[in-house]
């Protein structure tokens, strides 16, 4: 009984974005990660190929964090004390690219100082060759004050800088442009301040194409749901041909997942949340892949061992 | 096939007397059309056109249904391709499939441990399913027997020859079996088993139109309760076969494809959890697991819980005062709402920092701050009514409490409600809780 497989035809296309320049294209970085290009809904491959497959991306801090899960002070050990080294095991570990998220304070107590923030970045760089994203605090002044020395010491290096919110987007935007660097945008869990915050940055002058949406995302259990249906009619309302809604979607569930108790802790929780560490990483892996299917580009991760869970699951997904 | 708005309206009264709640005969054509009504809200219509709207009106995907011990576990009647379109419905069934290999003594052992799991998430207790029984050596009388000892959930059957099978089928009773499965080779001997006992009948096949062949087939025999086995070795394959088959059963209206999905969740630790998710996610009614481990189960049932909450009514948590760390009576007290999320990110945060609290959360509805501010549900005179519902003075010996950055504007009204209580003003995000209470309280 031959069947005529419906197929969808979409007018719009999800942008192709890089992040990273090589030496030809005047950064230093082994390779770039280009991410986007999609016509279609996620990994439909029979409607048409996606062009790059989305990718995994570890998250490491300019110190060593001091709310961390144990699990992940036993993944990464010593590494941890230090950018470069943490880097490099990231690298060895599978990423395909580095985010570094900096510190509100140094472990002296202090707010992080712009030179600090400055030499973590210069040592990520020289320990690996893999593209990097900086997020800043999250702390807007702070933000400010870290990310523009951060971004005009890397000219040229075609890193993606964060935060930028509605409420803070404008310096870091404007220190993007300035030294080639791209953006990540994140707005609360909403289509339609997704879309806004893309026009408000668009609007400064910053290309489409060095834009990298955040739609933000809860856990599994912690409000992964609304994440992933306003990332399915984000995806849904690029193909229709919105513009604004075309940019790749980074989301973070390795920072969501071990903020739950579920992933983070092993003692004082119900006997029926069965192995603490198998439970934390299905945690992240499974929050990570229901947003690879509702159309995360790329996903920022944390345990060494969801890493590899997930880059088998992209494996498989790309397989037509 | 399914009639277009028009031509429902064709079949209506066109009398437009608004009976069904809609204010047009045509309007009310339209949302059945677009199945988003039913048929019997119309008082009026003709037997004739009952009838010939019945075939339209025939859910797209049948529904499915196991039953055993009073238990049932339903797959099948979904409407969208999105959960966002509407809702998905019938949450798919978990089950733990165990080998009749495995002797007597090690499968009643096996399955009374998954059989008693528990485990509580947003109070609901959440549970396996059921179990497969796969046919693959040994008495499987006998094995069917030793499960059905131990749990009273209903049974999949996993086997090939249908006189195994049916040996199964005999030693259970007055229950609905789901038997797999029926291929190219043994689906009539299957589809008469399936009759027999009252079964539902998986069929199995490669690619979609071998698939729909058979269903046909066993359909023709007078067997309807079919469900599909999407056979893929990989994720990207299962998931474009899943699609295609939703697409051809919900908008094609493809009658061969339009049954719940079975997925077999296999191999092993690290990628079984995925494909399950896959499977919970995108279409599956069935999902069986190779193994049990709570570690596995409990993050597989909370995000089927997820998937399946209806998009139009967020989950709420229970207004009440949530004990964070242990507090004792100097502990600060923080007001917020009862939208789950907004609970989560509040309490997460303030357990994460270790510091004890009182969360009073007030019935907003459902809705986060700043949504349920502007819409009324979260004003003065419901956060006084809360603290003194909740009896709060009572438990702690500072009367103070917190309210979100967001609602500043109404801490003097609150201070003119609850007179004995200072007000405070917390930050507006809850990231910023931690940092607020160590610094402010």
């Amino acid at each position: 009984m031959p069947i005529e497989i419906p197929k969808d035809k979409w007018p719009g296309k999800i942008r192709t974005v890089t992040v990273g320049a090589t030496a030809a294209d005047g950064g230093t970085r082994a390779k770039a990660i280009t991410v986007g290009g999609e016509t279609t809904l996620p990994y439909m491959h029979f409607e048409n190929p996606m062009p790059h497959r989305p990718v995994i991306a570890i998250e490491i801090k300019d110190r060593k964090p001091e709310d961390w899960s144990p699990l992940l002070e036993t993944a990464w050990g010593e590494a941890m004390n230090d950018p470069a080294a943490w880097a490099k095991a990231a690298e060895t570990a599978g990423a395909d690219l580095i985010v570094l998220a900096l510190s509100v304070n140094g472990l002296d107590g202090k707010p992080t100082r712009p030179e600090a923030a400055v030499a973590a970045t210069k040592a990520v760089l020289g320990a690996t060759g893999l593209p990097l994203i900086v997020f800043g605090p999250g702390q807007v002044d702070l933000d400010n004050e870290l990310l523009v020395p951060v971004a005009e010491a890397t000219k040229g290096e075609r890193l993606a800088l964060g935060i930028c919110e509605d409420k803070n987007y404008r310096t870091i935007v404007a220190t993007a442009m300035a030294n080639g660097h791209l953006v990540t945008a994140r707005t609360p869990m909403d289509v339609n301040l997704s879309k806004q915050l893309n026009i408000l940055i668009s609007d400064m002058g910053m290309p489409a194409d060095r834009i990298i949406m955040d739609p933000t995302t809860g856990a599994l259990g912690y409000g992964i749901e609304y994440g992933y249906s306003v990332m399915e009619r984000l995806r849904m309302a690029a193909l229709q041909g919105d513009a604004m809604t075309q940019s790749p979607m980074i989301v973070t569930p390795g920072f969501e997942a071990w903020k739950t108790k579920e992933a983070k802790v092993g003692h004082g929780v119900p006997e029926s949340w069965g192995y603490w560490k198998e439970r934390a990483i299905n945690w992240e892996t499974l929050t990570s892949v229901a947003l690879l299917e509702s159309g995360a580009s790329i996903v920022v991760l944390r345990h060494p061992e969801s890493v590899k869970r997930v880059k088998m699951a992209i494996e498989e997904l790309m397989v037509a | 096939m399914a009639l277009s708005g028009i031509q429902i309206y064709k079949l209506l009264p066109q009398t437009n007397c608004k009976e069904c709640g809609f204010p047009t005969c045509l309007a009310f054509a339209m949302k059945l059309a677009a199945k988003q009504a039913e048929l019997t809200a119309c008082p009026y219509v003709s037997e004739a056109s009952k009838k010939q709207l019945a075939e339209s009106s025939q859910p797209p995907i049948r529904l499915v249904s196991l039953k055993a011990g009073g238990l049932e576990v339903k797959a099948g009647n979904e409407t969208v391709m999105f959960r966002h379109e509407k809702t998905f419905f019938n949450k798919p069934g978990l089950f733990v499939k165990v080998k009749a290999s495995e002797g007597e003594a090690a499968l009643k052992a096996k399955v009374a441990a998954a059989d008693a799991f528990k485990v509580n998430y947003v109070g609901i207790d959440l549970l396996v399913d059921g179990f497969a029984v796969e046919a693959d050596g040994g008495d499987f009388a006998t094995a069917v027997k030793a499960v059905r000892s131990v749990t009273k959930r209903p049974l999949i059957l996993v086997g090939k020859d249908p006189a195994v099978l049916g040996a199964g089928l005999g030693v259970l009773s007055g229950e609905n079996v789901l038997l797999y499965a029926a291929d190219s080779t043994n689906w009539e001997a299957m589809t008469e088993l399936a009759k027999q006992h009252k079964a539902s009948l998986v069929v199995s096949a490669d690619g979609l139109d071998a698939l729909a062949e058979i269903t046909e087939n066993v359909k023709g025999k007078g067997l309807e309760e079919i469900v599909l086995d999407i056979k893929a070795a990989k994720l990207g394959p299962h998931l474009a076969l899943s699609t295609q088959a939703r697409r051809l059963a919900l908008k094609a209206n493809f009658r061969p494809l339009g049954y719940p999905v079975i997925t077999f969740a296999e191999g092993g630790e690290g990628r079984d959890s995925i494909v399950a998710a896959q499977a919970i996610a995108k279409y599956s009614g069935f999902v069986v697991l190779d193994r049990f481990a709570p570690e596995l189960v409990y993050p597989l049932l909370v995000l089927r819980q997820n998937i399946y909450t209806d998009p139009q009514k967020p989950i709420q948590v229970q207004p009440a005062i949530y004990e964070i760390n242990n507090p004792k009576p100097e502990s600060p007290v923080l007001v917020t709402t009862n939208f789950s999320i907004t609970y989560f990110s509040v309490a997460n945060e303030v357990e994460g920092s270790g510091l004890p609290a009182w969360l009073v959360v007030c019935d907003a509805e459902g809705m986060s701050v700043l949504t349920a501010w502007a819409a009324g549900k979260f004003d003065s005179e419901r956060i006084a009514k809360t603290i003194k519902g909740f009896n709060v003075a009572d438990k702690v010996s500072k009367k103070r409490i917190v309210i979100p950055g967001h609602v500043a504007v109404l801490s003097g009204e609150l201070e003119a409600e609850l007179p004995d209580w200072e007000i405070r003003v917390g930050p507006r995000e809850a990231v910023d809780l931690p940092a607020f209470m160590k610094q402010a309280l």
